[in-house]
């Protein structure tokens, strides 16, 4: 297995490349460094605007060029580039329908050290409610790039979600078709299936190994896109195996749990636990001692396969 | 301002940035910066100014500060550690797991601290709010805050400018931290915010500009700006990183941790200006 790399860095390198094949501009509301636009602006400066921190008017700026028949990705940290400038993604983004691609960095708890004000765990929730929004949150490198093309090519508002904290690479480069909208099976099953999403996707692949070791047979499925969400595939496997248990480096409230159990609600053909981050602010800590800490891995989720087969 | 306290002061700030630096190296991640820069303005507020009392942190007429440039906590955490809000072993505790300490001031888990900052901007308003209450309650106590020279490239901090000049806010007190840079580099370079002066001015503050680690001018602008009948803001003139040698004036040193060898020099050249500053105390 390749060495780990965080999401955040497969996007610079990535969005500098697809640079030399497709005419779009490039925002920074003053963290070109972490979040990694400073490849494409160093190779493409006169394609880049560092916004300054002001990452309201930068997304309203993005919209702009936008309308003016250039897409434009802007990014910042998930709070601000989202949280911070969620009115105007709502009005200047999403109600026009505009290619903006909202590709945000230190999403989620592994921000780590900054604490509970810089640690976003509530961004796919909101960004889900937005009509038009489409949402993706890849598991590793090849996936963050296999995505960003596709990100490219399609015609309307996207929030990316991207990681500071460099993860296990899960993919090997071009071994899988990654489509906007279409869930990935990685490994099938009779007894449960593991519904994952971003770094939660490597966890899920452990918990079924330490699930096979009991004679639990999990199927898991990386759902890298949490919006439009592809129902067929979760019905299917919750006609299949009767169990999903959810599980994101998000809030239990509107992210991928949520989104499954409404897709599932009609039919009330699986029980459906979700786990995630439970209803809280984070506190400071290295990313990887949070991951333990809030049960992030896979114990997290094997406790919870656990509870809900009644092992 | 007597050359006693002034002296004072001067170990008192010191010491800050020893912790600072230390706090930082301690915790492997953090703000040293524009720690370094605001550290004089922090320990004139809480060793001189600000009528605030440790053993009674919630204290009704307390001075309240609001630091909106909430990433250089070392420096505030270690002016509350030092004039004795906690103990300072707290310090090397600062952004691990169950520590006190968070990256960014909370202000529900932090004694002393007035309010909960981290988001650049964002400071500034509460700051107004505050001075809101006192106003039209009358109380005299005032308000005083720091913000950095790329927060103010932030919508709302012009927001709350106008706010202030609208509602009289004259218990406001705003330090700019001019230290020149941001994250991705000069200010001028990134979204120049310049002149700051003038646009402050332009949204009727008072408004005066000085050498941000000079406590007698600190002194001599926190009185004309209380007599303004306005709010004011004190343009400070700094130096990012201020006191150790390879951090000056490089914006690379905004948000990462020294590594041992640099911590090593670092310690030594803050602890060699604290000796001194801490003999001259001695000698008058
Ligand atoms: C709203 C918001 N956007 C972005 C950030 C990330 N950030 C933290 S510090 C910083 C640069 C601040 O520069 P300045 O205000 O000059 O601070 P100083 O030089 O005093 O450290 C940025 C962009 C943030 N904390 N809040
Ligand atoms: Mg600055």
């Amino acid at each position: 297995m390749a060495e780990k790399e965080a999401t955040r860095a497969a996007y610079g390198r990535k969005l500098a490349e697809l640079g030399e094949k497709y005419d779009f501009y490039v925002l920074d509301a003053d963290l070109s460094g972490s979040t990694q636009t400073a490849v494409f602006a160093k190779k493409y400066p006169e394609r880049f605007f560092n916004a300054g921190i002001a990452e309201g008017n930068m997304i309203s700026v993005a919209a702009g060029i936008a309308a003016s028949g250039v897409p434009a990705f802007a990014s910042s940290f998930a709070m601000f580039a989202c949280g911070r400038a969620f009115e105007q993604i709502r009005n200047s983004v999403a109600y026009p329908n505009l290619p903006v691609k909202i590709c945000a960095s230190h999403a989620g708890i592994t921000v780590g050290e900054d604490g509970a004000t810089h640690q976003f765990c509530e961004d796919m929730a909101i960004m889900r409610a937005l009509p038009n929004m489409t949402v993706v949150c890849p598991a590793d490198s090849a996936s963050t790039e296999a995505l960003l093309e596709e990100i490219v090519n399609y015609d309307g508002p996207v929030y990316m979600r991207l990681g500071r904290y460099a993860v296990p690479q899960f993919y090997e480069k071009g071994e899988r078709e990654f489509k906007l909208g279409k869930g990935i099976v990685l490994a099938d099953g009779s007894d449960v299936t593991i519904v994952a999403t971003g770094i939660m996707v490597a966890a899920a692949m452990e918990a079924r190994e330490l699930l096979a070791a009991e004679g639990i047979n999990a199927a898991v499925i990386d759902i890298h896109t949490i919006k439009p969400l592809d129902v067929e595939l979760i019905k299917e496997y919750a006609e299949k195996t009767g169990n999903i248990v959810t599980t994101e480096e998000h809030s239990v409230i509107g992210g991928l749990g949520d989104a499954v159990i409404s897709a599932l609600a009609e039919t009330a053909c699986a029980k459906v636990v979700k786990h995630g981050i439970d209803d809280v602010f984070g506190t400071s800590a290295p990313a990887g001692v949070l991951l333990e800490h809030y049960k992030l891995n896979a114990t997290g989720i094997v406790e919870k396969v656990k509870k809900l087969l009644n092992k | 301002m007597e050359k006693k306290t002034v002296l004072m002061l001067k170990e008192r700030a010191a010491k800050i940035r020893m912790h600072s630096v230390e706090a930082v190296y301690g915790a492997k991640s953090g703000h040293p910066g524009g720690s370094l820069s605001i550290a004089d303005v922090i320990t004139y507020l809480y060793f001189h100014k600000m009528n605030v009392d440790p053993a009674n942190p919630k204290m009704e007429n307390r001075d309240r500060f609001v630091l909106s440039k909430g990433h250089c906590c070392p420096a505030l955490y270690a002016a509350l550690a030092e004039k004795g809000y906690f103990d300072v072993s707290e310090l090397k505790k600062l952004r691990k797991l169950g520590a006190m300490l968070q990256g960014h001031p909370d202000m529900k888990g932090i004694p002393g601290i007035d309010m909960s900052t981290g988001s650049l901007g964002q400071g500034f308003s509460t700051a107004c709010g505050m001075a809101a209450v006192a106003k039209r309650k009358g109380y005299d106590w005032r308000v005083y805050t720091a913000l950095g020279d790329g927060e103010i490239e932030e919508g709302q901090v012009w927001e709350a400018a106008m706010f202030a000049n609208q509602y009289k806010l004259n218990n406001l007190i705003a330090f700019i931290d001019c230290n020149g840079y941001q994250i991705d580099g000069a200010v001028e370079d990134v979204m120049n915010p310049h002149p700051v002066d003038e646009k402050f001015r332009a949204f009727g503050w008072f408004v005066t500009v000085i050498d941000g680690h000079d406590f007698e001018a600190i002194d001599n602008a926190v009185t004309e700006a209380i007599n303004s009948g306005k709010p004011a803001a004190i343009v400070c003139k700094t130096v990012k990183g201020k006191g150790v040698s390879f951090m000056e004036n490089n914006y690379t040193w905004h948000g990462k941790a020294p590594k041992d060898d640099e911590y090593a020099i670092a310690a030594k050249e803050l602890n060699d200006a604290w000796e001194k500053a801490a003999e001259d105390v001695k000698n008058g």
